[in-house]
């Protein structure tokens, strides 16, 4: 068997490590690579039909082509409301509604609009709920960059006149904010307000194959969170992102406030009970699974790519997760020890996911690897499989046997897809 | 009548081990019971019964008996003379009599060591607040109580002494300057020391009778043997919870069954039941509830005033043991990935708990002194004396470790405060005095020496050739319970051991296990540095498993 030629653009331990303990060869980005971690920048060149680029059957590579349909903020939150609409549509009744009107089982995404484009609708919704927060963010950039909150439409209009100078040119993506309502009841620990950054690897999107990470963590605040107004200008309460909290005074080096998910479980587990934390969990799963779903149809599905995404959930005071973004290339940057520990251990396990085992990459390959090779991942979702196993029903169910998945409505539907993803 | 419903709750639940002196000990368990608000809610209740029309009168005494049974009060009588006899010391409820001095501690030279030890940390105690200049104690101004109040679930930004000045300066005890009073290195020395007068085997170098470890003194100690009967529920036949309740595991197996008995032993709310379930492990989501029930911790809006109360001592005077106490968190607790987030939770329950005098009873049984301050300028003068702090206890390095794990079971600081302050006073104070008690750091220490050395004389005699005995590494984690050596989930399951066992000897059999594990790298170190780094990361060890090797597979 040849090695295998690797090329990245970063210039990270945890993949330059990786890589080379397993023998693999470092190649540039414009030579014959089999494996190529790139930046989300460069994968446009790639693909791009000037490029004159084409992939070849042993190639692949970290981001399909218009992951930002995901990945941006905005295009995510077009994606899943068109999602719903079109299962409303159908009369699916995953897209049954409840009394107030809202989406019973897609309720996942905090309210959002984009703007300039929505700013009427918006402006309609604030008078509705003059007492809420609203946090807004610019659509092409990460780490909490351009962030604030806002309370008053006349922060809204003041940002508005500052912005712009210019109202003759159309907003690009730098300039388009997406204005989310801000989840103000945020479940607390230890009084500390957190959020969950999960990593999940998808390796196609037709059929839909999705796995979800265990090794997981909180990022908690540093300040202690406070949801009085007067607050509003600290960012260190309400932003959980490291890169935010770094810049904090109470800082901690040692654990960079990062706390494990199994941590979270134990904690919820042993305080609330193993149904209510069994379904948070559940809930989460659910989430990622339709959120990828919303944009299944329009990512393009080419089969040299994967992609592991950094997914921000904040979890509320009621236990419901909220999806808050998804990252296209989630820091790869080790801020402790056993940070980086887990994240060489993810950069490992994707790989073993996604190379058939011992090989060179081939992208004639089912995509099915076996269980002792998924390491921390777990299976979540494959549509194949999901498929297979809703035919075996839709035959029992002639032959008259009764069909678990349906019993007991929409609920327990939703369990049943949830077995399989296991 | 309430006597003879008594007498009947009471020989059921000692079983008829009390026939030797039932008699003084029935007239304890009845004064105890008499000054409990328990004897007055049960009176309260027997005259509602009392008064029910259905009820005949010449039934009467029946009756009220089969009312009060049905309402529950068998049981919480039962629970109540559980804990009460739980809380006694063995020598008590065997109606040994003695001097409180000799019920403290028997022997004579270990009540000299630890009270050389306490006079030692006295010392470095109040030398400390000479240094810094500092008081033991000092009454907070008005405005400063109020602005500790608002600060109260915060403290951990800006610590307990912190003040807002009037111009608005912040002024602060320098923390750095602020050292933990001892730490298991040092307390380890005074255990080491420890000699018994009368027994003169040690010195003969060449003679086969010297110890082989650290500790000299000569204490009863189990064999193996003996712990494998003691600890029988935890065999490798047996399922436990920790080990078959796995995800990986189908919960039919075990998972299933266990979490259904689990269910209706909560229900019971019967002590003895409770404990007996966790022999083989809590269930995670009923542990909290568990652990509450064998410890009788059950909240009343009494105890919720109480706790206010606390609070309320806390802000009105500010205690040099408030400093070593945030001191000790932030050294520990605040920089551990597994508790950071309840750093605040932490001084919550550490900084009352060092008013609470309550504390103060478990000394009837503990070697160790409270240490006596002087109001200032009356120093000797027995009526100024004060204990200091108030509860008697002077923390050490890590100490706010026996607190961390038990954030993940209790949300309720109330709750979590009295579930620690009763853990406490039946199973930590043992950790850090010098004592002849089985269940004391001495014994454990050397329980852990004689099992090492029985199991694995090979290792043992390698690593105290290399200048490595076993003790020096094993001592903090024996000092600490394990807390912040090992995972908090597995730290989770080594207590429900010591809980439903009663005993601290689950922890030197999980540090033999230890060593046996990575014996293989034991073998190879040549240094003390090199023995310490095989075993400085504990973090991936699975308690149970390792337990039922040390204990079962030979």
């Amino acid at each position: 068997m040849s090695r295998i030629k690797f090329a990245t653009d970063f210039d990270k331990s945890v993949l330059l490590n990786n890589f080379e303990n397993r023998g693999w060869i470092q190649v540039g980005a414009e030579d014959d690579w089999n494996f190529y971690w790139a930046g989300v920048h460069n994968i446009r060149n790639v693909f791009s039909v000037d490029s004159g680029f084409r992939l070849q059957d042993d190639q692949v590579i970290n981001h399909f082509p218009n992951h930002v349909e995901l990945t941006r903020k905005d295009l995510m939150v077009k994606n899943i409301k068109r999602y719903r609409k079109d299962l409303e549509k159908e009369g699916n009744p995953l897209a049954e509604k409840d009394e107030s009107g809202r989406f019973a089982h897609l309720d996942f995404i905090p309210q959002t609009f984009m703007l300039p484009a929505d700013y009427n609708l918006f402006v309609e919704e604030f008078r509705k709920n003059p007492n809420t927060t609203w946090i807004m963010k610019p659509c092409g950039k990460a780490r909490g960059i351009g962030i604030f909150l806002v309370n008053k439409l006349s922060q809204l209009k003041k940002w508005s006149r500052d912005g712009k100078g210019n109202s003759f040119t159309p907003p690009t993506a730098k300039e388009t904010y997406v204005i989310s309502k801000y989840i103000d009841n945020p479940l607390l620990i230890g009084g500390k307000k957190f959020d969950l950054r999960l990593y999940v690897l998808v390796t196609s999107f037709r059929p839909l194959k999705v796995y979800m990470y265990r090794l997981g963590f909180c990022r908690f605040c540093t300040v202690k969170y406070n949801a009085s107004l007067n607050e509003l200008d600290n960012m260190f309460v309400h932003l959980t992102n490291v890169s935010i909290q770094k810049q904090g005074d109470d800082y901690n080096a040692i654990h960079g406030g990062k706390w494990t998910v199994q941590n979270l479980r134990l904690f919820l587990e042993s305080t609330r009970g193993k149904d209510v934390s069994d379904k948070l969990f559940d809930d989460i799963n659910w989430l990622t699974v339709h959120s990828l779903k919303a944009v299944a149809g329009v990512i393009s599905n080419d089969r040299h790519c994967f992609e592991c995404y950094g997914y921000d959930i904040i979890i509320d005071d009621n236990l419901k997760p909220w999806l808050i973004e998804v990252n296209a290339s989630p820091s790869l940057s080790a801020t402790t020890s056993s940070d980086r520990i887990m994240k060489y251990r993810l950069i490992s396990d994707v790989v073993n996911i996604v190379i058939p085992p011992g090989d060179i990459p081939d992208v004639r390959w089912n995509k099915v690897p076996d269980k002792e090779n998924y390491g921390h991942f777990d299976l979540l979702y494959d549509e194949e499989l999901a498929n297979a196993d809703q035919a075996g029903q839709d035959l029992r169910a002639k032959a008259g046997l009764p069909n678990p998945a349906l019993r007991g409505g929409i609920r327990e539907q939703r369990k049943g897809s949830q077995a399989t993803w296991k | 009548m309430l006597r003879a419903f008594l007498v009947e709750s009471i020989l059921d639940s000692k079983m008829g081990s009390v026939e030797q002196q039932p008699d003084n000990l029935l007239v304890n368990v009845l004064q105890f019971l008499r000054s409990s608000t328990l004897f007055n809610d049960l009176l309260i209740s027997a005259q509602e019964e009392a008064q029910k029309t259905s009820l005949r009168i010449s039934e009467l005494k029946k009756g009220v008996q089969n009312g009060l049974g049905s309402a529950g009060w068998d049981r919480k009588l039962r629970n109540a003379i559980y804990h009460f006899l739980q809380s006694q010391p063995k020598s008590m409820t065997n109606g040994i009599l003695g001097s409180p001095e000799q019920l403290k501690e028997p022997l004579t030279y270990v009540r000299k060591a630890q009270l050389a030890w306490e006079k030692k940390i006295l010392k470095s105690l109040n030398s400390m607040c000479t240094e810094l200049t500092i008081p033991l104690a000092r009454r907070r101004p008005e405005r400063e109580q109020k602005d500790m109040m608002v600060r109260w679930t915060e403290l951990g930004v800006d610590g307990p002494a912190f003040m807002r000045g009037s111009s608005g300066i912040c002024r602060g005890i320098d923390l750095s300057q602020i050292r933990p009073v001892y730490a298991p290195k040092d307390f380890l020395e005074v255990v080491v020391s420890l000699q018994n007068p009368n027994c003169n085997s040690c010195g003969n170098v060449g003679s086969f009778d010297v110890p082989w470890g650290l500790i000299q003194v000569p204490m009863k100690v189990k064999t193996l043997n003996e712990l494998r009967l003691q600890y029988s529920d935890m065999a490798i036949t047996q399922c436990q919870t920790g080990v078959d309740d796995l995800s990986d595991i189908p919960a039919e197996l075990f998972d299933n069954e266990r979490t259904k008995l689990g269910r209706k032993v909560l229900s019971s709310k019967h002590a003895p039941i409770s404990r007996e379930f966790s022999k083989k492990g809590c269930p995670v989501s009923m542990r909290a509830e568990l652990w509450s029930q064998i410890l009788g911790v059950e909240l009343d809006q009494v105890d919720h005033l109480y706790y206010e109360q606390l609070k309320a001592y806390v802000l009105q005077h500010d205690l040099l043991v408030d400093n070593l106490l945030y001191k000790d968190v932030k050294l520990t607790a605040t920089n551990d990935d597994q508790y950071f987030v309840f750093e605040d939770f932490l001084y919550q329950v550490l900084l009352p708990f060092s008013r609470d005098t309550v504390v103060l009873k478990h000394f009837t049984q503990n070697s160790a002194t409270p240490p006596k301050s002087y109001i200032r300028g009356k120093l000797g003068v027995e009526e100024f004396a004060v204990t200091y702090p108030p509860n008697g206890v002077i923390p050490f390095h890590g100490f706010a470790m026996y607190v961390a794990p038990m954030c993940y079971l209790y949300d309720d600081v109330v709750q979590l405060y009295f579930v620690f302050r009763k853990m406490y006073m039946h199973f930590f104070f043992r950790l850090h005095s010098v004592s002849s008690h089985p269940q004391g750091i001495v014994s454990l220490s050397l329980l852990f020496e004689h099992l090492l050395q029985a199991e694995e004389p090979e290792l043992f005699y390698h690593l105290k050739q290399v200048g490595c005995q076993p003790l020096k590494i094993a001592f903090k984690w024996l000092m600490r319970a394990f807390s912040g050596f090992l995972a908090s989930d597995q730290v989770l399951l080594l207590w429900d051991r010591v809980l439903a066992y009663d005993s601290l000897e689950i922890l030197p059999v999980l540090a033999v296990a230890i060593f046996s594990f990575r014996k293989t790298n034991l073998m190879r170190v040549t240094t003390f540095n090199a023995a310490e780094a095989v075993l400085a990361d504990l973090f991936t060890l699975q308690v149970l498993p390792l337990l039922q090797l040390a204990l079962f597979s030979k």
